[in-house]
């Protein structure tokens, strides 16, 4: 107050806004560190990722005057003596300091088989060609050298920057001419990945919700107390760790498991049933740790929907199917809409149940993901193949973000 | 609205009939995992098949006895309480200012917020991989605790923000124009206020850690595997009954993380309702 009175000159709008500015400076201070943290521990890191997507050093760094004296080059036939020239220079340079490992590797991933060329030439160039000869001498080391593709490859290759490994993750290439086609056969299989992972999203996200709908439904109507209780059923399974029920599947599914000597015993069965490491354990897995994610919003949805209406289309003549479907049913549909995307998002990101439950042919994208990173060093496509799972599930989001705007479940944050 | 639906007609007693045979299935379904394993985890033999030849404690034993698994739980232990401090100093901090704050930018700074729940994990894995390998930051306790952190804080920054929602600000004002400087307005009212709100959001952080396998599988070296990573691992293997045992003992943790979240629920549920 003492304040106020000592300012009292200057118009109290401005004061006020003063005051406003400072308040609003102090909230965004608290928020900030946060944001450098998630700065440091999960925007650069995926940022980093995104760029490897496209980053395409190695044949640049390693080869600089092959790269040089391929800028000018239109691709439509083997280039002259120059580029021979520096290519001679450059394998042997890159064989001495080492750097031809990583050209060789990424040559490779264009074709099978280049590896050894370019391997193979490096090691055998001693001496630099004599003036004229490079291109002789190279072709007779490799006859590759001969070819257009190869130095297409090259060309392709010289980077700093490609969309090699993401048209890769799509299954496409670039051909001679630089224009976009298909990949081969035997190397198009990320399109299959894609589509087996959607499709065990899909399915999951259908199962959930027809064995969520039932669960939600007979909480939401049932009185609070006996609710409560019954919500231990769906909260222990949602609290328990992954991996906790993952083996429990393992143990109920396999072929000396529960399931399958129960079923021996009653007769149902004389061979074990193959329920796990295929298809069947990836979908009960998954769909036993998804299904809290349809039931919770579908349930909150439900608690909220007035009996009125259902009375009043009774009470009207409506039979109760009718009612149900007509009045009940769209007003769910929210509910619905949230839970079947949160169980997709959640879903077509899957690796550690897939990876325990599943056979090879169930693996889902996050798994080649892994994959190409750890295993097999491929890092240029472990990141294309994860923006693309990124994109999709940043606009899955997105949606989801637009659906559950308005509900009353935002947790207070959108005020 | 509870108890709306008590059947009149026949046909509605068949369709609540028909739910409730329904619900109950799923209630089996849900539960049958962790039923199944419990009695196993108690077998004498070491084949994990059913009827029981006897009763034992041998599998808890193997687990306390084994170095394996000794510092698999105190990894899980370092890693996730570390984890949960951090977040929940970081979530509260940028709950209460995100309470306060009016900007067009806050839907993207919100959705950056929340954005490590919806990311694939295994996404996050990857690029933390890249980046903190370089740094040193991978194969130590360090690495681990900062991406479980990242993993962990949206829960907190909800579970906060929450509890503010139903906080009435004028009580921070009343108490800083009676001229308590804003530190011990945030220590005398404040806190008490959003303490449940932050002890759930501890839990879901704490939970969220514990039982995080695959940042662990990207970032851990073999001194730091966490029991998740230990139970990969032992899945991929062969089961052994010590994993049933495990695995009994992480559902037990549950139960207490979930009775406690439960319990600071109905409390909240009842001061509230008292206000």
């Amino acid at each position: 107050m003492v304040a106020a009175v000592a300012t009292g000159d200057i118009p109290l709008k401005r004061r006020l806004r003063r005051a406003e500015r400072a308040r609003q400076f102090r909230a965004l201070a608290l928020v900030l560190p946060l944001l450098a943290f998630l700065m440091f521990t999960f925007l650069i890191p995926i940022g980093g990722m995104l760029w490897r997507s496209v980053e395409d050093p190695e044949v640049g760094q390693a080869m600089p005057r092959t790269v040089a004296a391929l800028s000018g080059w239109d691709g439509k036939e083997v280039p002259g003596e120059p580029a021979f020239a520096a290519l001679a220079a450059d394998l042997r340079q890159s064989y001495q300091d080492r750097s031809i490992a990583g050209v060789a590797k990424r040559l490779n991933y264009v074709s099978n088989g280049l590896r050894t060329t370019v391997m193979g030439t490096a090691r055998k160039i001693r001496d630099l060609p004599a003036p004229g000869t490079a291109r002789e001498t190279l072709v007779a080391m490799d006859p590759a050298w001969g070819e257009r593709a190869t130095w297409s490859a090259l060309k392709g290759a010289s980077g700093p920057v490609s969309d090699f490994y993401l048209l890769a993750a799509l299954d496409l290439k670039r051909n001679m001419e630089g224009s976009i086609v298909s990949a081969p056969e035997e190397q198009s299989i990320y399109v299959d990945v894609f589509g087996r992972t959607f499709g065990i999203g899909l399915g999951v996200t259908a199962l959930c919700l027809i064995l969520g709908f039932p669960v939600a439904y007979l909480l939401a109507n049932l009185p609070a107390g006996q609710s409560n209780l019954l919500m231990i059923f769906v909260l222990l399974p949602f609290w328990t760790s992954l991996l906790v029920r993952t083996c429990a599947w393992i143990v109920l599914l396999q072929g000396e498991g529960l399931i399958n000597d129960l079923l021996r015993w009653v007769g149902l069965i004389d061979e074990p049933l193959r329920m796990i490491y295929n298809r069947v354990g990836v979908f009960v897995a998954m769909t036993h740790v998804l299904l809290p994610f349809m039931i919770l919003p579908l349930y909150s949805v439900m608690r909220s929907i007035s009996p009125a209406y259902m009375r009043a289309a009774t009470s009207l003549g409506a039979p109760p199917a009718v009612a149900f479907l007509r009045i009940y049913l769209p007003q769910t549909i929210p509910g619905m809409g949230a839970g079947c995307l949160l169980v997709f998002i959640l879903a077509i990101g899957y690796y550690i149940t897939p990876a325990l439950v599943g056979g090879a042919a169930d693996q889902m994208i996050s798994y080649f993901i892994a994959f190409y990173t750890t295993d097999t060093v491929n890092w240029g496509l472990a990141s294309a193949l994860g923006a693309v799972l990124l994109v999709a599930t940043m606009l899955l989001a997105m949606v989801y973000g637009k659906l559950v705007h308005g509900q009353q479940n935002t947790g207070g944050l959108k005020n | 609205m509870s108890n709306s639906h008590a059947p009149r007609t026949t046909i509605q007693r068949i369709g609540w009939g028909t739910t409730v045979v329904s619900a109950t299935l799923v209630f089996f379904f849900l539960m049958a995992p962790i039923l199944a394993i419990v009695p196993l985890s108690f077998s004498s033999s070491t084949y994990l098949t059913y009827p029981l030849p006897g009763l034992s404690l041998r599998w808890y034993e193997d687990f306390l006895a084994s170095d394996k698994w000794m510092l698999s739980l105190k990894n899980s232990l370092i890693i996730g309480v570390s984890a949960t401090i951090l977040a929940m100093t970081l979530g509260t901090l940028a709950a209460l200012g995100l309470a306060q704050w009016k900007s067009r930018f806050k839907p993207l700074v919100l959705a950056l917020v929340l954005s490590p729940m919806v990311v694939p994990v295994v996404i996050a894995a990857v690029g933390l991989y890249f980046f903190f390998a370089p740094l040193g930051l991978t194969g130590n306790y360090a690495g681990l605790i900062l991406a479980h952190t990242a993993l962990a804080t949206p829960f907190v920054v909800i579970t906060v923000s929450a509890t503010l929602q139903s906080f009435d600000m004028n009580l921070a004002r009343a108490a800083a124009s009676l001229g308590a400087p804003p530190l011990l307005v945030f220590r005398k009212v404040i806190l008490p206020l959003i303490l449940p709100g932050m002890a759930s959001g501890a839990l879901f952080a704490f939970a969220t850690s514990f039982d995080e396998v695959v940042i662990v599988l990207f970032m851990a070296g073999p001194e730091q595997r966490t029991l998740p990573r230990e139970m990969f691992s032992g899945i991929r293997e062969n089961i052994s009954p010590t994993i049933t045992a495990v695995a009994v003992i992480l559902t037990l943790i549950s139960v207490f993380l979930l009775s406690t979240l439960e319990w600071l629920r109905r409390r909240s549920e009842r001061l509230q309702g008292k206000g």
